[in-house]
């Protein structure tokens, strides 16, 4: 088991290592930060000299070998188009991005699962008939559709709900900053974070549907069920245990995606997270800012992965043993 | 009084082209203590009739006729609430695959616990004990330790052990085991039947025991039904039935086993295949394999007819009407 951890943490680093490289790699030869930077009326021995002084000049390894110490530190650099540190910056944007990503997860497990059993259990019910058709459009319709129609519907017509930002803020002792204690900065999350989660939602749902189908054949069911176990015991017991593997995978996958995909919800609801900053970051090719998002999703993505390994082993004895033996 | 008691019993499956007769007709009845063989090619309904008798027909098979008595009370017809709690208290079933039968990710001690608990109004302490003791019963060493072991942690003769435990956990009055022993080794086979023809002689446990393989008929069971395309053909003492079968199938079936342990899957003896459910003939079901058949055989069913063997009965013209012709 331990050893497994320390393969599975070796891994983590070789992959995060590799993502490092690729973000240095492919950022140094998007565009030319310095002409983005700099007035019109600088001369070339101006841009020189700034070359020089943001080492853009050295060699490609030594940039690199500076470009991961500094990060492992958490050190990426001064933004080119903020002319501040990029920790500060991300530091700034992180909360709204994590608070986001987290509110959407928990709709998506939680809205996901419960439909999935539902349209597992209960096939032929008409109300699973319209889950299913219902979460057919989820998967179909683009993410920003969906957000401008949300939009549409609750901040325009009805106007419930705010169509951008992220309400009112409160900044904890820790520097991070909050929507979730204040009435607006809940009001504020809904929307977008239906927005996110309504994909990943209908993946799930999908998912646990289509395992809990399957689970209901196997034969230790048959033999619950001729041990007159209560239904309930055997649905929720036995069957959605049963169905917990794939689903851990898969949400575990999704969760990452989640980061990922709210760049788009984030720039429809002018959400100030990371999404936008990227966004903003590749339009004024700000390699210091682009790099750090890249690892720092792939390091949400590395630790997801890591996380998950870990929930097979408390899911499944099989594992546990074949580990030890 | 019997234990379980089944008089006319009739599954039919409604489909679109129109209604298939799995089972016609079928009675028998197991009393305490007696472990009942039900033979059959694959196909024959063996399993079909235990699925009925425990309520378990997958949609849309139903049971279409006939009665199901369990210890003097019908069960027929319970509802699916009052039939559970009849499932795994009063019937114990054993499927034929150990392997498969038991829930991986919950430990024995916790399946154990929860089939007792379900059915009986006792502490976990006292399930736990119980638990412990059915363990001991089925023969698993150092049940204690084994109360917390998962089931991949036990080889497939345990693993069915530990699913004879499960059906046994609320001292049912009647076993149905559907192919105990099919999955198993020869060996684990032997030890398999050994433990349940103990739990009838000990416990006055009635056993339905539905195999493929004669040897396992031979060595455990009192009785021996034959059924053939969903029809009780032949029913006797295992003795009779083994050593002079009457009907002609069962002549087959006995002709087909050089040696006992043979696997009765396939009938090299009998030419021909049993026929589908929407494909029998008119008459005995049998009547395009039998060797003795007779225009009366194309036309009408023989009824279940007792033979000159006291407790033995074939359903064939040849026992109808005193005429026999051997
Ligand atoms: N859902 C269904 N629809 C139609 N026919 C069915 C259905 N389920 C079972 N049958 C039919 O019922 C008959 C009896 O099946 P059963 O499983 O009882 O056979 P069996 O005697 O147990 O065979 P085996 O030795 O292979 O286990 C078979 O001919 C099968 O085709
Ligand atoms: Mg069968």
């Amino acid at each position: 088991m331990l050893n497994f951890i320390l393969k599975r943490l070796v891994q983590s680093a070789i992959v995060m290592l590799v993502v490092a490289l690729l973000s240095f790699f492919l950022f140094n030869f998007v565009g030319d930060p310095i002409s983005n930077m700099v007035g019109q009326e600088s001369t070339t021995k101006d841009m020189e000299e700034l070359r020089d002084q943001l080492g853009l000049n050295d060699p490609f390894i030594v940039q690199f070998g500076r470009f991961v110490v500094n990060a492992v530190q958490g050190d990426f650099g001064i933004s080119y188009r903020l002319q501040r540190p990029v920790e500060d910056v991300v530091a700034e944007r992180m909360p709204a991005t994590l608070e986001l990503v987290f509110v959407s997860a928990i709709i998506a497990i939680l809205l996901g699962v419960a439909g999935g059993l539902f349209t597992g259990l209960k096939k032929k019910h008409w109300f699973s008939k319209v889950i299913l058709t219902g979460s057919l459009v989820g998967v179909s319709l683009p993410t920003f559709v969906i957000g401008i129609l949300l939009i549409y519907v609750f901040a325009v017509k009805f106007q419930i709900l705010p169509s951008f930002g992220r309400g009112e803020v409160v900044t904890l002792d820790s520097g991070w900053t909050t929507g979730l204690l204040t009435l607006s900065g809940w009001k504020a999350i809904i929307l977008p974070s239906i927005t996110l989660a309504l994909y990943q939602t209908t993946l799930i749902l999908r998912i646990i549907r289509s395992e809990m189908l399957e689970v209901m054949r196997a034969d230790f069911i048959k033999f619950a069920r001729a041990r007159g176990l209560r239904q309930r015991d055997i649905n929720f017991g036995h069957a959605l245990k049963n169905t917990l593997i794939p689903v851990i995978t898969v949400a575990g996958l999704q969760i990452g995606s989640l980061i990922a995909f709210s760049i788009i919800t984030e720039t429809v609801f002018q959400w100030p997270g990371m999404g936008s900053l990227f966004i903003q970051a590749v339009q004024f090719a700000d390699v210091p800012v682009m790099s750090a998002y890249l690892v720092m999703v792939a390091f949400f993505f590395v630790m997801i992965n890591l996380i998950v390994d870990l929930l097979y082993f408390v899911v499944d004895p099989r594992l546990r043993v074949e580990v030890r033996g | 009084m019997s234990v379980v008691d089944i008089e006319n019993l009739s599954i039919e499956f409604p489909t679109r082209r129109g209604i298939l007769k799995a089972i016609e007709g079928l009675s028998f009845s197991i009393e305490a203590g007696e472990i009942l063989g039900v033979v059959g090619e694959s196909g024959a309904g063996k399993s079909l009739t235990g699925n009925a008798i425990v309520g378990l027909l997958e949609p849309p098979g139903r049971v279409s006729g006939g009665k199901i008595t369990l210890k003097g009370r019908d069960i027929t017809h319970l509802s699916e609430n009052e039939m559970r709690r009849v499932r795994g208290a009063e019937i114990g079933v054993i499927f034929q695959d150990p392997l498969t039968s038991l829930n991986p990710l919950y430990t024995v001690g916790k399946q154990l616990t929860q089939t007792i608990l379900t059915h009986r109004n006792i502490s976990y302490s006292k399930a736990k004990d119980r638990a412990i003791e059915l363990l001991t019963e089925v023969g698993i060493p150092a049940p204690e330790l084994r109360f917390d072991a998962f089931p991949h942690e036990f080889s497939g003769g345990m693993r069915q052990r530990v699913v004879i435990a499960l059906a046994l956990c609320c001292d049912p009055s009647l076993i149905i085991a559907d192919e105990p022993t099919t999955a198993l080794d020869v060996s684990v086979q032997a030890q398999i039947i050994a433990l349940l023809k103990d739990l009838s002689r000990d416990k006055g446990v009635a056993t339905m025991l539905v195999t493929h393989d004669m040897g396992v008929i031979a060595e455990a069971a009192d009785r021996v039904a034959v059924i053939y395309s969903g029809r009780l053909v032949e029913i006797g003492d295992v003795r009779s039935v083994i050593d002079a079968p009457k009907h002609p199938y069962t002549r087959g079936l006995m002709d087909s086993i050089p040696q006992i342990g043979q696997n009765l899957k396939y009938l090299p003896n009998i030419e021909g295949a049993m026929p589908r459910l929407d494909g029998r003939p008119d008459g005995c079901a049998f009547n395009p394999r039998c060797k003795m058949v007779k225009p009366v055989c194309r036309e009408e069913i023989a009824a279940l007819r007792a033979t000159e063997n006291a407790g033995q009965m074939a359903a064939c013209w040849i026992y109808d009407g005193g005429h026999k012709y051997v």
